[in-house]
């Protein structure tokens, strides 16, 4: 039996009057990948953003029910968003770094943190990018503006640079969506990687994808959490019509 | 797929339309040319309007050194009571024996325009980071349209009230050595290059793409370290676009520092003296000049100095911001 890591009981979110998540309920387990799976505006990529708390930031979005990581209430009053921020890394659908240089985005999350040892920084530059298999190809031009790499290289850094945090959970909203299929392989391969050490959600409209990379695969529709299971189960018999119309291509 | 989604025919000019459509092709390409010329037209005469205006300027200004020498501009002398000659920095161009320095101008026009460019800066950044990146949307929608009103007062009106209530207000609060002085002009000033500022700033960092917050934010940023270290470096150009320009206004403003800088050429660094900036000399001066005269040239170089100035600051600032857009790196 694996571990729990995150656990959601009866959540609900608006924007203003309106219900984007609808009494959603699910654990997730640690070190295994979930994938979130279900037609646009179904609410899996803002289900994703309510496990970091990301929502915080849009206004008028309300939500209600509980969600646990490691069995702490992320939306106790007294709980600190930005160091919650800090144990989830996230990767988003367009890669989103910063207009410095490679080395500069990697070290952004640790100087945050007040790390500013310039041994250290190099360390974790070296050990994130291993990690997301990317070193090779920047070793040699770090102070390079990290605008220069191709689109695939850098959403590799992004998840260096949400790896150089140290977090313990990875959320990954279609992080492929923008890539060739060379360098989605490539990411597809790093998740699988990654899965080791971390625990990874990933929100994708590609159902290969999620059949290939996941371990669990919740499947969304109108705001609902369908159906969640593991992957090989909702790809061959699963056990809600709905999921079964949609995986087959009936509708979505 | 290889099905084509729309039916070829519609395509295609069928022989009892041909020549309906080829009229139809005809008059859209003529409408095509027409707007394009005009566009073009317009465009031309802008730009030759503003070249006639520099040519004008140099030339009438270069009339000046037909009786005065460059270093008339700089320094003059003045045959003092008891007989000595002592070398002065003063603009006297209606005196007996003129003197045209420009010096006391320049400093006027510094001593004013660098301390309101510098608060301004400090306050119209705020402003602007404020606007952008903290105020409520409900909030922003009074107040930005109200920034933007501040910045279209007439500067005549700003400059009466300086003269009137801030000279006042700051001579009991400070006791300068005049009471109207650089200091209480370049507060006028402020009052018209913060909206400036402010206003620009703002748009400048808007256009951070939200990606970048997000990135920030996920990262475990605070709200002020995503604003010091991932916006306001990505917007780093936009910002040092707007204090540049808010400097051009601080340079180029007449009316203000005309009425609440006590209009003395005074040949000072000190900022509770009064002062006089070149445009405010050319405001007040050319009025009365008589056409064709020394002093009616030296006026006209005075404008080549201003135009001289702005564009090398201009070139300056443009070529520091190009070098940082390159690096891409902050």
């Amino acid at each position: 039996m694996k571990e729990l890591k995150i656990s959601v009981k009866n959540l609900y979110l608006k924007y203003g009057e309106k219900t984007a998540l609808d009494d959603i309920s699910m654990d997730i387990t640690s070190k295994q990948v979930t994938a979130f799976i279900g037609p646009s505006g179904c609410g899996k990529s803002t289900f994703l953003r309510v496990l970091n708390r990301m929502n915080d930031l849009i206004d008028n979005c309300s939500i209600t029910g509980e969600v646990l990581i490691d069995g702490i209430d992320i939306y106790d009053k007294n709980l600190d968003v930005v160091n919650l921020r800090k144990r989830i890394g996230m990767v988003f659908q367009k890669s989103n770094l910063f207009p410095k240089t490679i080395f500069e985005n990697i070290v952004f999350g640790p100087r945050l943190n007040g790390v500013n040892d310039k041994n250290t920084l190099n360390e974790i530059v070296e050990k994130t990018c291993r990690q997301a298999a990317i070193w090779d190809e920047v070793k040699d031009r770090l102070n390079e503006p990290a605008l220069s790499l191709s689109g695939g290289q850098q959403q590799r850094l992004c998840i260096a640079r949400a790896l150089a945090v140290e977090p313990d959970i990875l959320l990954m909203d279609e992080p492929a969506s923008a890539l060739d299929p060379i360098s989605t392989a490539k990411i597809e391969e790093l998740i699988h990687e990654l899965k080791k050490n971390y625990t990874i959600v990933i929100v994708t409209h590609n159902m290969q994808q999620a059949a290939r990379v996941s371990d669990y695969t919740a499947f969304f529709y109108m705001g609902k959490l369908i159906e969640i299971d593991k992957t090989t189960r909702i790809f061959t018999k699963p056990s809600v019509k709905q999921t079964e119309d949609y995986i087959t291509g009936r509708f979505g | 797929m290889t099905e084509n989604i729309l039916p070829r025919h519609q395509f295609e000019v069928s022989p009892e339309n041909s020549h309906y459509s080829k009229k139809i092709v005809r008059s859209a390409r003529i409408k095509e040319t027409l707007i394009k010329s005009y566009f073009a037209a317009a465009g031309t005469a802008a730009l030759i309007f503003i070249i006639l205006i520099f040519i004008f300027l140099f030339k009438e200004g270069i009339n000046a050194f037909n009786n005065i020498g460059l270093s008339d501009f700089i320094y003059g002398t003045r045959t003092m009571e008891d007989g000595t000659v002592k070398t002065v920095y003063e603009w006297y161009p209606t005196s007996e024996n003129a003197r045209y320095s420009l010096l006391p101008l320049l400093l006027g026009t510094l001593l004013t325009a660098i301390p309101a460019t510098l608060i301004s800066t400090v306050l119209g950044v705020a402003a602007g980071i404020y606007l952008s990146e903290i105020a409520h949307p409900k909030a922003k929608e009074f107040l930005k349209p109200v920034l933007e009103l501040f910045a279209a007062i007439p500067t005549v009106v700003l400059g009466f009230i300086m003269l009137v209530i801030g000279a006042t207000f700051f001579q009991d609060l400070l006791h300068p050595a005049n009471r109207l002085n650089a200091f209480v002009a370049s507060v006028g000033l402020t009052l018209v290059i913060i909206p400036v500022i402010a206003s620009l700033t703002e748009d400048a960092l808007r256009s951070i793409p939200m990606d970048l917050r997000n990135a920030a934010y996920g990262l475990g940023a605070t709200k002020w370290q995503t604003i010091s270290k991932v916006i306001l470096p990505a917007a780093f150009s936009g910002v040092s676009a707007s204090i540049i320009l808010g400097f051009g206004r601080a340079i180029g403003e007449t009316m203000i520092v005309l009425m609440a800088s006590g209009n003395a050429a005074n040949f000072t660094m000190e900022i509770f003296r009064s002062a006089r900036t070149m445009t405010a000399t050319i405001a007040a001066e050319m009025g009365e000049v008589s056409q064709g005269s020394d002093h009616y040239y030296a006026l006209f170089f005075i404008g080549v100095v201003l135009f001289v100035i702005t564009f090398f600051l201009n070139l300056i600032a443009e070529m520091i911001i190009s070098k940082m857009r390159k690096k891409n790196t902050f």
